[in-house]
């Protein structure tokens, strides 16, 4: 059985100005321990259509569809049902890590009490348990640095103790929002290789939001690409990378300059596939 | 591309720039950041240079320093042959005429009470008064042609149009004096993927056909490298290298510019997988030398 | 030199050109505002009664059978009575209550709007210039408002009755010139987030100088709070001027105010309740709708912020 399964997933937003169909349909599975990425422009939808299954959506969204988590419909569970969910099986990487991190609390204190409140640890244990995460999230000096306040780190050394503190009750599925996109490219490849590598340990199933083609390339096996709220292409990255099929993915690999191949003129997408689908 | 047997237009010698921060009040203990270190460097008429570095290296205060918005603590920056730092406020007049900016967003770097003619058209008002109502529409309403918006778009104010619409205004505003060098700081940086190759197309073309020099200030050393013909790399306030894009990107010297351009995620999955086989061993390389 | 004008005749015809061509008017910032606002009943509710408040008041002194200090010796301190015209009762003076209504909100809408009007040009350009320079002269220039607040301004009214005598409007010239304070340290915290926003930065690269960016750049992006807070002023002084006037230091008889008004009816409301009653209704409708008014504007202005 697969771990998530996500079908027909619509968000509407009601605004001033009437509604706004951020996701118009969205389906896709992830086994457990696999990789997803879900790539599109701003405006794509993709952000609201994963946090639409955690119950993240600002209060005048409404999702309908349905969201299958390990068997169980978790689409618009009432916020109680959720809360256990969110902390325990499913862990979620914010673009600023300094959303999810409270500024007046030290990092101990912020870890130890999700392990104190779901796992029951003892407050010694919890804290050793603690270490142990940030010192797999490569933090130097862990032992240390775990009594830190978040604004005494990095923009990288904040975005590790976000992936510590989410994976800290081991989920089975860790959603990542853009959760480089604020980072230096050095600290970006190290956060993204240590993604990788805590995804073999931990096998963790990911879903990785993103913007850039290019840090999907080397990381996820499965890619999603979306354009105004559906679904452009959903195949294997290798696939897509080879082989792009739907002409927006064409557009998109084609439009970002490579290190590695000169072109004289970047090709721009073009969005005729939006004309021919309105006829269909 | 003979550079050597030109004058420069723009010689960057030694240029540092500190700030004070303190508590800005009457009172208060100051400290001193040294943002920029002895930065040197030369640009000819129609070339662009690329500026390449990582958030806190000092790329933009180094472009603010050029223009004179921060003062420089040492060394100088000569324009055209005259030293910017000395000049009087009609030479620094000049100066802003013939240097103009793009900023890295789009909405931001537009007011948002005025429309796109106005904003336009702005600078035609600070730099050639004399001109009469008339003349500056038309010049507006060709220039907006020019970078690719509909004349009729005139009365429109920014929020009406997208991010990369918003960029081509910022774009015409900066073209409108007929300046001779354009500075570019994050220009296409908040762009999406589509929008952005749009823009750098943009900028290319207008290059091209106006002859004016860039200099191109970006984190994206894919991108600088796409669009300059030298890059220069600057690491916590200092030039690490500057050379020929080919030659900085393909056969980098130092060590940091070599760690920079291993970081970039390349989209192909063949390549990026043995990309991070390298990465992880650069890592392990350093981790045991440190 | 029609040879050399040429190119003028040709511009111009360009440029009519470019008037008649399809160039929509956008929506500026202040449009979508106003539609906002004409989308939120109580606001707009509340603009249409202060506008009839408004109009009755100067207007409605016209067609009142009495005048404001004219006395009728036949009826003092009596009911509402409408065989002789005194619809709101006479004071104790056989004073016609509804004339003298009238011209207490008369007052009170003067007061307030020429105070306002003072407050909010002294704060916006002190602020707006205190915040653009910064570092020393914001550090100046704010210390200075500090200074001010501290002093009682009672003691500033004291002095300026010295000063000007007792006129209402010059007295109240001198409310708005204190009152400006909070204007100045609203706009001042709005300007240092407004001058570090790209736009600014702009302008200055382009050579524009201090004083153009900020009546072009910064004043403008402005009118959200400023426009707020002033619907707030208004109740405030209006609320002061009953204050001054209770004390006796604001208008003086036979002129009266809305707080001259209540403060003369409080004390005999059980006996004599027309006496209070016709100014507290208005003065409780003018503040509650201005009250709407503001919020409604916050809104409006700041769509985010809900």
């Amino acid at each position: 059985m697969a771990l998530l399964e996500v079908k027909n997933l619509k968000i509407d937003f009601l605004t001033h100005d009437g509604t706004v169909h951020a996701v118009k349909d969205l389906s896709y599975t992830l086994e457990k321990g696999k990789t997803l990425a879900i790539v599109g422009e701003s405006g794509s939808g993709k952000t609201q259509g994963a946090f639409a299954l955690m119950g993240l959506l600002p209060k005048n969204g409404r999702a309908s569809g349905s969201v299958m988590f390990d068997g169980k419909e978790i689409l618009n569970l009432p916020t109680k049902e959720l809360r256990s969910y969110r902390a325990e099986r499913i862990g979620i990487i914010f673009q600023d890590p300094m959303t999810s991190l409270n500024p007046y609390l030290r990092i101990s204190r912020q870890m130890t009490e999700v392990l104190e409140l779901h796992r029951g640890m003892s407050h010694a244990a919890a804290l050793a348990e603690s270490v142990r995460m940030l010192e797999a999230v490569r933090i130097p000096d862990a032992k240390n640095r775990v009594h830190m306040y978040p604004h005494e780190f990095s923009g990288g050394m904040r975005q590790r103790v976000m992936i510590a503190m989410a994976l800290l009750c081991s989920p089975e599925l860790l959603i990542a929002d853009e959760p480089t996109t604020a980072l230096d490219v050095t600290v970006q490849a190290e956060i993204i290789d240590l993604l990788v590598d805590l995804q073999e340990d931990f096998n963790t199933a990911i879903i990785l939001i993103t913007h850039d083609l290019g840090i999907v390339a080397g990381t996820c096996e499965d890619t999603l690409v979306m354009f105004d709220g559906r679904v452009m292409e959903y195949r294997k990255t290798a696939d897509i990378f080879d082989n792009p099929e739907h002409p927006y993915t064409q557009g998109l690999l084609a439009a970002v300059p490579r290190l590695d191949r000169k072109v004289e003129r970047l090709s721009t997408v073009s969005y005729d596939f939006m004309a021919a689908k309105g006829e269909a | 591309m003979s550079a050597g047997e030109r004058e420069p237009i723009l010689r960057v010698r030694d240029l540092s720039v500190e700030f004070t921060i303190g508590s800005g009040g009457l009172f208060g203990g100051k400290k001193i950041l040294r943002a920029v270190k002895g930065v040197s460097f030369d640009l000819y008429q129609g070339e662009t240079l690329g500026i390449v570095g990582e958030s806190g290296c000092g790329k933009s205060t180094l472009s603010r320093a050029i223009i004179r918005l921060l003062p420089a603590t040492a060394g100088e920056a000569v324009w055209l042959g005259r030293d910017i730092q000395k000049m009087n406020s009609n030479e620094l007049l000049d100066l802003r005429k013939d240097i103009q900016m793009i900023f890295q967003d789009p909405l931001a770097s537009l007011n948002p009470r005025m429309t796109a003619g106005d904003i336009i058209a702005e600078p035609l008002k600070i730099h050639m008064p004399n001109i009469g109502k008339a003349e500056r529409a038309v010049r507006v309403a060709e220039m907006m042609q020019k970078v690719g918006l509909l004349p009729s778009m005139i009365n429109k104010y920014p929020h009406e149009f997208s991010g990369g619409q918003c960029q081509r205004i910022g774009i015409a505003r900066a073209l409108i004096t007929n300046p001779k060098l354009i500075i570019c700081d994050e220009a296409v940086s908040a762009l999406d993927v589509s929008i952005r190759a749009q823009v750098v197309n943009l900028l290319m073309d207008l290059q091209k056909e106006l002859g004016i020099s860039l200099l191109f200030i970006s984190h994206d050393i894919a991108v600088v490298r796409h669009i300059a013909q030298r890059i220069m790399v600057l690491y916590f306030g200092e030039v690490v290298e500057i050379g020929e894009a080919e030659q900085v990107t393909m056969d980098p010297h130092h060590d940091y510019t070599k760690r920079l351009i291993a970081s970039v995620p390349v989209p192909d999955p063949k390549v990026e997988m043995e990309r991070r086989e390298e990465r992880r061993r650069l890592r392990r390389a350093a981790a045991k030398a440190a | 030199m029609p040879g050399l004008t040429g190119k003028d005749t040709v511009l111009t015809d360009y440029a009519n050109k470019l008037a008649v061509l399809d160039a929509p008017k956008g929506r500026s910032l202040t449009q979508d505002a106003l539609r906002r606002l004409s989308k939120n009943k109580a606001a707009v509710v509340s603009i249409g009664i202060v506008v009839l408040i408004i109009l009755v008041a100067f207007i409605g002194p016209f067609f009142v059978p009495w005048g404001y200090s004219e006395v009728d010796w036949t009826s003092i301190r009596k009911p509402p009575d409408f065989d002789k015209g005194h619809y709101f009762g006479t004071d104790q003076n056989g004073r016609d209550m509804l004339a003298r209504v009238l011209q207490g909100t008369q007052m009170s809408l003067i007061v307030a709007a020429v105070a306002t009007v003072v407050s909010v040009t002294i704060g916006v350009i002190y602020g707006a210039v205190s915040g653009y320079f910064g570092g020393r002269v914001d550090a100046l220039m704010m210390r200075f408002v500090d200074v001010m607040y501290a002093l009682p301004y009672i003691l500033f009214v004291i002095i300026l009755v010295v000063m000007f005598g007792r006129n209402p409007v010059l007295l109240f010239v001198g409310i708005g010139a204190i009152e400006w304070l909070t204007m100045a340290r609203i706009v001042r915290g709005q300007t240092l987030s407004i001058k570090e926003k790209e736009f600014i930065e702009a302008a200055r690269a382009s050579g524009a100088k201090p004083f153009a960016i900020i009546m072009r750049h910064i004043v403008p992006n402005l009118s959200g709070p400023v426009v707020i807070y002033a619907t707030l002023t208004i109740p405030e002084i209006i609320i002061a001027e009953s204050f001054l006037s209770y004390l006796g230091l604001g208008v003086q008889e036979p002129q009266t105010s809305l707080g001259t008004l209540i403060s003369a009816g409080a004390p005999v409301a059980e006996v004599l309740p027309w006496m209070l009653l016709g100014p507290a209704v208005v003065l409780v409708t003018l503040l509650l709708c201005l009250t709407y008014i503001g919020d409604g504007l916050r809104d409006a202005l700041d769509p985010k912020d809900r």
